[in-house]
């Protein structure tokens, strides 16, 4: 017994070191040098200050943006507590707040007569999904057309070209990152000689 | 209600959502999607009408799963017999250094209860280790973030949880372990829990392979080469995998980002809105990173499960792309699945290794089949509310991964005892939410844990074995051995503690106001959320239905008392079982003896893990998903 337990607390050291130090330390120097963009969180950097991750997605609740999957972290979007709503199917909140979300939509485009696509009303798992479907891109596309006066091909041609298909054909679900996409939004907007902040009206609260 | 949004715009096709009348198993309702999906979706999606992705994507996971899994099980074979194949011969020399160091001798034999004792001793020095450094990592270096010490009793679960193989996660991993326990505390864990239950199985498979031998191996032996030559170099490989999909692997603290949307509604850290040089009202947003990578590949090769943010896989950080999701749940099945041939080889007969292999991957499919099928309908609800939903329920899932890569996960990191999630069980339709439920429920024998799923598989072998000599008015054998009455006890208090603490901590907690304060989603819901932890916490999983509020003094004591005796009731059964069986003499086989190859005893197998399951478990599985899918088929809500 007592030698178990010398033996143990060797054997536990050594691991300790061999596992949690030397192990980290060496998948982070090959991270750092072969991916060291990747493996510092991908951050996009604008006019020399950090903007946001690649990865990692964004409030949007203005409607000259594209919206993103409501988040359920209080607050939003909060990339230091990730947390989904944890709702059940069966639950009067989840179907209470879909319809709160469904409604800000359809106030914010009342023209827009189409089924809302289920990522732009459901919750999703981290709270920080950074992307939603093409469909769910080009339903909002009339409005943000109307609201930055771009004609709404344009937005069309811009979601396409920001869409990423499945892996292979097989892999993953097709999706467009809102970040990106809203970025080049900004870009179409500046290379164009519309004033800034013609539509910045209402903010909605998306819940 | 809904009935505004209803009568207006919506086109005919979904029109049938709001009236439709839902039933659990309803011909008439599959027919109707098909339809509806055509009308619908033929313009938008284009080719992905006609072929559900899901189903090649399901297909290709396993086959990979499974054209793996022979040639690295024989490779862990060599490894156990010490046959350390050419490329790893490097590392031997470690091997040695380390044996020296910690004064074993490689030859030294043990005797079970040796083992057993050394097993448990070296998992006592793990879990105080664990306990204090979390109590004392406030004072302690390496924690950029300030994080203070964690509760007692909240150290107390996460200890045994980590040491166990569990990886429940009471705490939110960003905002609660200093990036010193998640390095030398959680992800040291993640390894030797991993080789703990690993040499456990390979005691086993030499029980069934000696023949009059008092000996089962020496732990510290298997221990380490299960670390040395198996775990750690899976490890680094899936770590540079995804560090190039994008998991952070850095020291650096948190980022902190100006977020692109001006003039935000919301404010994104305590601090308050900061000004930029136009004096325009901008959000921040504080991005956490940290080790990550390094912790994940351990955590999804170990069957350990225990994720470097709260939501686990689903972080975008954890997880971001589809091919990082198809190696992270690659990894979950990958060595359990190895083992299964790796026990062939050990026992010199590979086809007993397919059989069981077989039985995994049947029971797996089945249930993969059933949750898919129920998670991939709109839920009635939402549908009435005049929301598309083409790809099925998406509350609680990634938009990167879908309805199809969610379930697949969540059947396999309940299948094995991983417990990692990429998508919130708990928001999972309710008999989408049954499979991983059931899976857990197997008692985590459908792959399993690393070496506890093979080991807890054949307990249920022995009650096979034992049922159909019987029948026949044999006496049992399996490889040769003789099935007695000292086996046939190990393999039922090793089949019966998961149910015994499963059933009786959830009536309690149903019986306590501290049980029921941690409910979140009201109704049979609810009853599924408690039900779902303590099946989680005794089978070893640590997947949570994670609205149950479980950081608290109740579920933690609780808890981590029905991880400690679900992992080492069942661990020190099997090792006595293996020590009994080491010493009986092999009897050849002859014309009567009962074949465990055939396609007769894979269905033998599968109808007692099944029988038994249901015996167990259906009454609390009707009282909650089942009863919770009818009133979801009526439209009723909570």
């Amino acid at each position: 017994m007592l030698k178990h337990l010398w033996t143990s607390l060797k054997m536990l050291l050594i691991l300790t070191v061999l596992t949690g130090v030397v192990y980290p330390l060496t998948v982070t120097a090959i991270a750092q040098l072969l991916f060291a963009n990747k493996a510092n969180g991908s951050p996009i950097i604008s006019n020399g200050k950090l903007i946001g991750s690649e990865l990692i997605g964004q409030q949007f609740d203005d409607p000259k943006y594209f919206w993103g999957r409501p988040s359920a972290i209080s607050p939003t979007y909060n990339a230091s507590a990730s947390s989904g709503s944890n709702l059940g199917p069966t639950n009067k909140a989840l179907i209470v707040a879909i319809k709160s979300r469904v409604a800000t939509l359809q106030a914010a485009d009342p023209d827009q007569h189409s089924p809302v696509p289920a990522e732009l009303v459901t919750a999703s798992a981290s709270g920080l999904d950074p992307h939603i479907s093409p469909e769910a891109a080009n339903y909002q596309i009339p409005r943000i057309a109307r609201l930055r006066a771009i004609p709404e091909a344009e937005l069309v041609g811009l979601v396409e070209r920001s869409a990423q298909g499945r892996l292979l054909g097989i892999w993953g679900q097709p999706r467009v990152n809102v970040l990106k996409l809203n970025l080049a939004l900004d870009e179409l907007r500046s290379s164009r000689t519309n004033p800034r902040g013609s539509g910045s009206a209402g903010v909605i609260d998306s819940h | 209600m809904g009935a505004d949004l209803r009568e207006s715009e919506f086109s005919p096709s979904d029109k049938k959502w709001g009236t439709h009348e839902f039933h659990l198993f309803d011909r008439r309702y599959h027919h109707v999607r098909c339809v509806d999906l055509f009308d619908l979706h033929s313009v938008k999606r284009g080719t992905d009408v006609m072929i559900d992705m899901a189903w090649i994507q399901f297909s290709l996971y396993l086959a990979a799963l499974i054209g793996l899994a022979k040639p690295l099980g024989v490779y862990m074979a060599q490894v156990y017999e010490g046959n350390i194949p050419h490329p790893m011969r490097w590392l031997s020399g470690l091997e040695k250094a380390i044996y020296q160091l910690t004064g074993q001798g490689k030859s030294e034999e043990m005797s079970w209860k040796n083992y057993a004792l050394a097993m448990l001793t070296f998992n006592t020095a793990g879990f105080l280790f664990l306990y204090f450094l979390q109590r004392l990592q406030g004072i302690l270096p390496l924690n950029p973030q300030g994080l203070p010490a964690v509760s007692p009793d909240s150290a107390f679960n996460t200890a045994i949880s980590f040491v166990t193989n569990t990886d429940w996660q009471g705490y939110g991993g960003e905002s609660t372990m200093s990036y010193l326990t998640q390095m030398v505390g959680l992800a040291v864990q993640n390894f030797v829990s991993a080789a703990t239950g690993m040499a456990v199985l390979i005691a086993l498979i030499r029980g069934f392979a000696r023949k009059k031998m008092e000996t089962v191996g020496n732990f510290w032996v298997d221990l380490l080469r299960s670390i040395l030559y198996i775990l750690l170099p899976l490890a680094v490989i899936w770590s540079v995998v995804l560090v190039s999909q994008g998991v952070p692997q850095t020291f650096d603290r948190s980022m902190t980002a100006i977020v692109v949307q001006p003039a935000s509604t919301r404010v994104f850290s305590e601090a308050g809105p900061t000004k930029d040089a136009q004096g325009q009202i901008r959000a921040e947003q504080t991005i956490a990173v940290g080790p990550v990578a390094s912790q994940i590949a351990i955590k999804q090769l170990g069957s350990n499960g225990g994720g470097y943010y709260n939501v686990n896989s689903a972080h975008p950080f954890e997880n971001p792309t589809p091919l990082s999701n198809f190696f992270e749940v690659l990894a979950i099945l990958l060595i359990p699945a190895a083992f299964c041939c790796t026990f062939g080889v050990m026992v010199k007969d590979r086809r007993q290794g397919w059989a069981l292999l077989t039985v995994m991957s049947i029971i797996f499919a089945v249930f993969l089949v059933i949750g898919y099928s129920f998670e991939s309908r709109p839920n009635p609800l939402i549908a009435q509310l005049g929301v598309d939903q083409p790809i099925g329920n998406m509350e609680g899932k990634e938009t990167r991964f879908g309805v199809g890569e969610s379930v697949f996960w969540a059947t396999a990191t309940t299948a094995a005892s991983n417990g990692s999630v990429n998508a919130m069980h708990d928001s999972f339709m309710p008999l989408g939410g049954l499979v991983p439920l059931v899976m857990m429920l197997f008692g985590e024998v459908i792959f399993g844990g690393v070496g506890s799923g093979l080991y807890g598989m054949i307990a249920f072998v022995i009650v096979a074995v034992f049922v159909a000599g019987l029948m026949v008015g044999r006496t049992p054998e399996y490889l040769g051995k003789k099935i007695e009455s000292f086996e046939m006890k190990m393999a039922l208090v090793a089949l019966l503690v998961t149910p015994f603490f499963v059933l009786s901590l959830t009536a309690l907690a149903l019986m306590t106001s501290a049980g029921k304060a941690g409910i979140f989603n009201s109704g049979m819901h609810g009853f599924t959320e408690v039900l779902y932890v303590f099946s989680s916490a005794a089978n070893n999983n640590g997947s949570a239905f994670a609205g149950l509020a479980a950081n608290n003094f109740f579920y933690n004591v609780t808890l981590g008392l029905a991880m400690f005796f679900g992992r080492y009731w069942i661990a020190i059964a099997m090792l006595a079982m293996a020590g009994s069986l080491a010493r009986k003499q092999k009897i050849p086989a002859s014309a009567g003896t009962l074949v465990t190859h055939t396609p007769l005893f894979i269905g033998w197998l599968i109808a007692t893990i099944v029988l038994i399951v249901v015996l167990n478990y259906l009454p609390v599985l009707a009282l909650g998903p089942v009863i919770e899918q009818l009133m979801l088929n009526q439209g009723m809500m909570f």
